[in-house]
């Protein structure tokens, strides 16, 4: 811990060379108020599990690591536990785990644990997850917990008993970047900020008085490009989140907008503008600071996201009146894309699963904005949430959810909702505006 | 005509106007930046004294805007819904706006297009370009010197009114006349 304060305080605070604004660094400011997690909808049968509070030793720690995994597998609405009222016993050690009072409550399987500080002083989340029907330990893993990060450690067990049981990979120990919005016209304050995915841990990344918007995780999960109005005009910045170093992208005249990374991380999409108003993707190699454009249409085409395999690019364009999301693969400039949607009036803003095999878009339904999965190959879209203004989907890693900004009492707030639309949560914060959530890579 | 100049100005851009991460990296200076909080204080520090969570911190920088460029309104232009077209109510506005640019040469007009809040945030943004546009097209038919205007669109990131109804809304979908330098 002393170590990285020292690592922190030693980075030289700088001026962005070429721009009249000054950048204050403010070492890991976390934000005020973080998110709480309700669950709105679930599937009808979750798997009931229980998970006992872990024994700690030489506690009590500043986090209980078996609430933070309950809180978990509550989220994803695959499972339901039990209310620890209704527990008959609660056994830390594989020995003193009577099956048959598991059984008698009904659940299906059972998670122990215990918070330990092992030889060298070093903390460490043991966890071992059972079948209480045959008994069978299923998983029995001591998770590290470097710099007593109990968090981190539990929602990596949660992603191993997920995995398990389900059968995908969990998303638990993963990130979200969100802009939050505070203060009244003219007032307002733009906040960049990253969080685990269960919106706990927030950090400030960038802050401003003019607009911040859409952040987009580099395929390493380690920068953030994102753009941003500090000189009243657009720009795309890139930011290394473990340094706070940043760069430029595209400062052009007119629209920077819509960063994309490819999946090799080694290009950006993004939306650039003509003196003259034109409105076309355009995509830069970030070694060399090559810009080329990819779009060439007098209507607008915007938001670009690339395939799966990096060789082509999603976007929207009103080329035939409306917005509706088109493919350019191969990704040949000026090349006549292939239009994807064509149910309703309105689809945008494409977001790809990791398989490629669907698209989260926004569309108008019944005078509402709200997100459709679209099938990628038949461009047939479903309507999935149900709210006046869900807008700015991204997938989970795993591909089972997404996370979006909703609208609660006019006051935006993040929500989740599986793929299919029948798990939904929402995640509020007691103040401010929620904008744009981003999902990390894992 | 059109196309041809796109293409002009594609070619332009190709070869690297504004270029794309020219490693523009912060650089150290003197007075530059300010250390506001050495991250000792505001960390959340569990009662082991270690922070709970991802265990680095994540460095933010504050970005902070020049009030000089803030500018002075001169005028404001509404729009229909999903429509960037002008009004005849503004022609006397655009007209005058035009007269002032000419007769001050160092005065330019920032004009900020903007949306109301519903939709997909980028294509807002190009939305409030394509009204900002419109206005610039408007103001150079009115004899301003196209050089001296600029457009910039904020989509639906600046709204001049709180509000989640058609009145809030009405009020949003604008392009605002900014006055910078010169006097206005």
């Amino acid at each position: 811990m002393n170590e990285l304060f020292v690592r922190s305080l030693s980075r030289r605070w700088s001026l962005l060379s070429g721009a009249s604004l000054m950048l204050l660094l403010l070492a890991a400011l976390p934000a005020r108020a973080d998110l709480s997690i309700q669950i709105t909808q679930g599937v009808t049968a979750p798997i009931a599990i229980a998970v006992v509070p872990f024994a700690q030793s030489q506690g009590p720690w500043p986090v209980d690591a078996a609430s933070v995994i309950e809180a978990d597998l509550a989220r994803s609405g695959r499972f339901a536990p039990l209310a620890h009222g209704s527990f008959l016993q609660s056994p830390s050690t594989a020995s003193s785990i009577d099956f048959a009072s598991w059984r008698m409550v009904k659940v299906d399987y059972l998670v122990i644990g215990r918070q330990v500080i092992g030889t060298a002083n070093t903390p460490a989340v043991e966890f071992e997850l059972y079948s209480v029907l045959t008994g069978a330990r299923l998983l029995g893993l001591s998770l590290p917990a470097g710099n007593t990060n109990v968090r981190a450690a539990a929602h990596r067990a949660a992603d191993l008993i997920y995995e398990n049981i389900i059968g995908v990979k969990g998303a638990f120990a993963t990130r979200i970047a969100y802009v939050l919005v505070e203060g009244q016209i003219p007032n307002r304050r733009y906040r960049l900020i990253v969080a685990d995915a269960d919106g706990e841990n927030t950090h400030v990344v960038a802050e401003s008085r003019e607009p911040l918007m859409s952040p987009a995780w580099s395929p390493d999960g380690t920068s953030l490009a994102y753009v941003s109005f500090e000189s009243r005009f657009s720009a795309i910045y890139v930011q290394t989140l473990a340094t706070g170093e940043r760069h430029r992208v595209a400062a052009r005249e007119g629209i920077n907008g819509a960063p994309a990374w490819s999946p090799d991380g080694l290009k950006l999409a993004f939306t650039g503008s003509t003196r003259d108003g034109n409105v076309d993707v355009y995509v830069c190699t970030v070694s060399s600071g090559q810009i080329q454009r990819i779009t060439d249409d007098p209507a607008i085409d915007t938001e670009p996201v690339w395939t799966v395999d990096g060789r082509g690019l999603y976007f929207t364009s009103d080329r035939s009146g409306r917005p509706q999301i088109y493919l350019l693969s191969p990704l040949v400039a000026g090349q006549k894309p292939a239009r994807v949607t064509f149910e309703g009036p309105y689809n945008a803003r494409a977001r790809v699963s990791s398989d490629g095999s669907q698209l989260a878009v926004i569309t108008q339904d019944q005078g509402a904005y709200r997100l459709a999965a679209v099938d990628a190959k038949s461009g047939q879209g479903r309507v999935i949430t149900r709210g006046t203004l869900d807008l700015s989907p991204s997938f989970a890693p795993n591909g089972q959810s997404l996370i979006y900004s909703t609208r609660e009492r006019g006051r935006g707030v993040l929500a989740t909702v599986s793929v299919d639309g029948s798990i939904s949560s929402r995640l509020s914060a007691p103040e401010g505006d929620i904008r744009d959530p981003a999902w990390s890579p894992f | 005509m059109k196309r041809l100049s796109l293409l002009v100005l594609g070619v332009v851009l190709a070869f690297g106007v504004g270029g794309c991460a020219k490693r523009q990296n912060t650089q150290p200076t003197p007075n530059g930046g300010q250390v506001v909080s050495d991250g000792t204080t505001t960390n959340k520090v569990g009662s082991d004294g270690t922070t709970p969570g991802r265990s680095l911190p994540l460095p933010g920088v504050s970005l902070s805007t020049s009030a000089s460029d803030a500018g002075t309104s001169l005028a404001t232009v509404y729009f229909a819904y999903d429509s960037s077209e002008i009004a005849s109510q503004y022609n006397d506005a655009i007209n005058s706006a035009a007269r002032r640019l000419t007769q001050s040469g160092s005065m330019r007009l920032r004009l900020e297009g903007n949306t109301d809040e519903r939709g997909a945030a980028e294509y807002n943004i190009a939305l409030g370009e394509r009204r900002a546009q419109t206005v610039k097209r408007a103001l150079v038919l009115a004899g301003a010197p196209e050089s001296q205007l600029l457009t910039v669109s904020y989509g639906a990131e600046r709204p001049a009114v709180e509000g989640h109804d058609e009145s809030a809304w009405s009020k949003n979908r604008r392009v605002d006349v900014v006055a910078l330098g010169g006097t206005p």
